[in-house]
């Protein structure tokens, strides 16, 4: 099934370096054991290829393990293969991946969302039982609501980024992706806690039950509506979100309509901030230590550009150059500087209305899921495919995304965003409804 | 079309500070395209000026000899090596 859908693009195993002498039954050494676990092609695994869904890494093996591998095969879990994705995680649509798009298991012809869509449409087809993505503006959340899964996108800080080929450092967490909200908190209990490779991660993330928290339990519990996102979104979408809202208020939540006024300078922020750090961390990529090299003559700078010329898609050099432009000499203030403020701003905001509200409700997409090679032409409409995700990636807090019904025979998600480290809290809310 | 949409000496130049060679019709589709996202990104001027929270604070670690990859490794994935280092093109 996968060959039709391209879930995978290596499609390799690593079995499970627990000892063969413990009891693989044993819940509290072995939780993931039996389970097989699809990871997304930007986090490494030692001696099996790497791509980023890029020609420039077609045949790039890594030689170590990120954190978060180490922990699932710790845990007992099998990873089955390495997921599509878009190129070095820029789109949402898994439609930018060198490797060809991955078809959506719960809509045929239709995207399976992205940047993790090879994750996400793995979990929806059962190819795995669980998977890693990784989010960096909802690149977790976009794809599980549009293939019908759960996924979370952690508090920066909470799980470790070693391992991951960065894309955007300040933005990016690696999270689960599941069918059920209480296998993707035990899949996040597996990977959550700190990482003496990483000096970003958190104590928080030590000893945690995230699972204990999917008890269905939104008594009292007060979920802020974000008006803002609600009405930007399509008819439809509003429509599925809103019965997930009165099923939750049925369940004894109590609902507040939140404004957020710094909400609509969100995504240009995003971009800014995003392309800037991508035009930064890309770099890297010269074909000389690993990539492509094209094998040119010429001197340093000439060979470098002609090798990144071949090895980069459309849209990552798009990003790569307005990166570059945004922090040239002259532009800094204009952009950088402008980003790192309405960051700040959309972080205070969202404080503000976390101090009103236990979580925060939106739809986790505008729309439905579009057809294959519908959304691609015009790349600034394909950015818009991201206001409802990406504030939070700026504010680093946790959001969750879960099905909440489908229009049309699709399928709609519904995000709730929580205070920092306050996963249990979104863990909670969502299980009432997956 | 703001006063700071870019033209093609200039996307060239962006390539050219990023080490990207671009073809004739890349050039001319990112001089389309990057009017309308700039266009875009120039909403960020009505944003006001935020005081930033300063609850940063530095991660340090002991500066100590840790075990790291042998050269095999780290050499294993370079297109061309010498001696037991990486090759690269001429620097001028």
């Amino acid at each position: 099934m996968s060959a039709d859908l391209n879930v995978f693009i290596t499609k390799e195993r690593i079995e499970s370096h627990t000892d063969e002498t413990t009891d693989r039954s044993d819940e509290d050494e072995n939780p993931l054991a039996g389970m097989t676990v699809a990871v997304k092609d930007n986090i490494s695994t030692k001696n099996i290829r790497t791509t980023c869904g890029s020609a420039m890494l077609e045949s790039y093996v890594p030689p170590y393990d990120a954190t978060v591998v180490r922990r699932l095969t710790d845990a007992g879990a099998t990873i089955v293969g390495k997921a599509n994705m878009d190129e070095f995680g820029m789109g949402g649509t898994t439609e930018t991946s060198a490797f060809g798009p991955t078809e959506n298991p719960r809509a045929p012809e239709r995207v399976a969302g992205g940047s993790s869509g090879g994750s996400a449409a793995a979990v929806a087809a059962g190819e795995a039982d669980l998977a890693l993505g990784t989010d960096t503006g909802g690149s977790i959340r976009n794809p599980a609501a549009f293939c019908g899964v759960v996924g979370i996108k952690p508090t920066y800080g909470l799980v470790s980024r070693y391992g991951l080929i960065a894309y955007a450092n300040s933005l990016e967490q690696i999270g689960p992706i599941a069918s059920t909200v209480e296998e993707c908190a035990s899949l996040l209990d597996v990977i959550a806690g700190p990482d003496e490779h990483d000096a970003t991660t958190h104590e928080e993330g030590a000893n945690t039950d995230y699972a204990a928290a999917a008890d269905g339990n939104v008594e009292g519990m007060t979920i802020g509506i974000l008006s803002d996102l609600v009405e930007g979104a399509d008819e439809q979408v509003v429509s599925v979100f809103e019965d997930a809202v009165a099923d939750l208020e049925a369940q004894g939540a109590e609902t507040v309509e939140v404004e957020l006024d710094s909400i609509e300078h969100a995504l240009a922020a995003y971009y800014v901030i995003a392309m800037s750090e991508a035009s930064s961390n890309l770099a890297r990529f010269d074909g000389v230590r690993y990539g492509t090299s094209g094998g040119y003559d010429g001197n340093w700078n000439e060979t470098f550009a002609k090798a990144r010329e071949d090895g980069f898609g459309e849209e990552v050099k798009r990003r790569i150059l307005l990166g570059t432009y945004a922090l040239s000499a002259g532009y800094h203030d204009k952009y950088y500087k402008k980003a790192q403020d309405a960051r700040a701003w959309v972080k205070q905001d969202f404080d503000s209305a976390l101090s009103r509200a236990d979580v925060l409700a939106s739809p986790t997409m505008p729309v439905l899921p579009p057809k294959i090679g519908e959304s691609l032409d015009d790349p600034l409409q394909l950015y818009f495919i991201d206001a409802n995700t990406v504030p939070v990636n700026l504010a680093n807090l946790p959001a969750i995304s879960v099905p909440a019904g489908e229009a049309d025979g699709l399928p709609v998600g519904l995000q709730l965003i929580g205070s920092a480290f306050g996963e249990e809290q979104i863990i909670r809310a969502g299980s009432a409804l997956a | 079309m703001t006063e700071d949409a870019v033209d093609s000496e200039e996307v060239r130049h962006v390539a050219d500070l990023a080490r990207v060679a671009l073809d004739e019709a890349e050039v001319d589709l990112f001089v389309e395209q990057f009017a309308t996202i700039l266009a875009y990104f120039d909403s960020l001027d009505e944003v006001p000026e935020i005081e930033q929270e300063t609850d940063l604070v530095n991660v340090m670690r002991t500066d100590e000899e840790r075990a790291c990859l042998d050269p095999a490794e780290a050499l294993q994935n370079a297109p061309e090596t010498e001696d037991g280092y990486f090759k690269g093109p001429r620097v001028s």
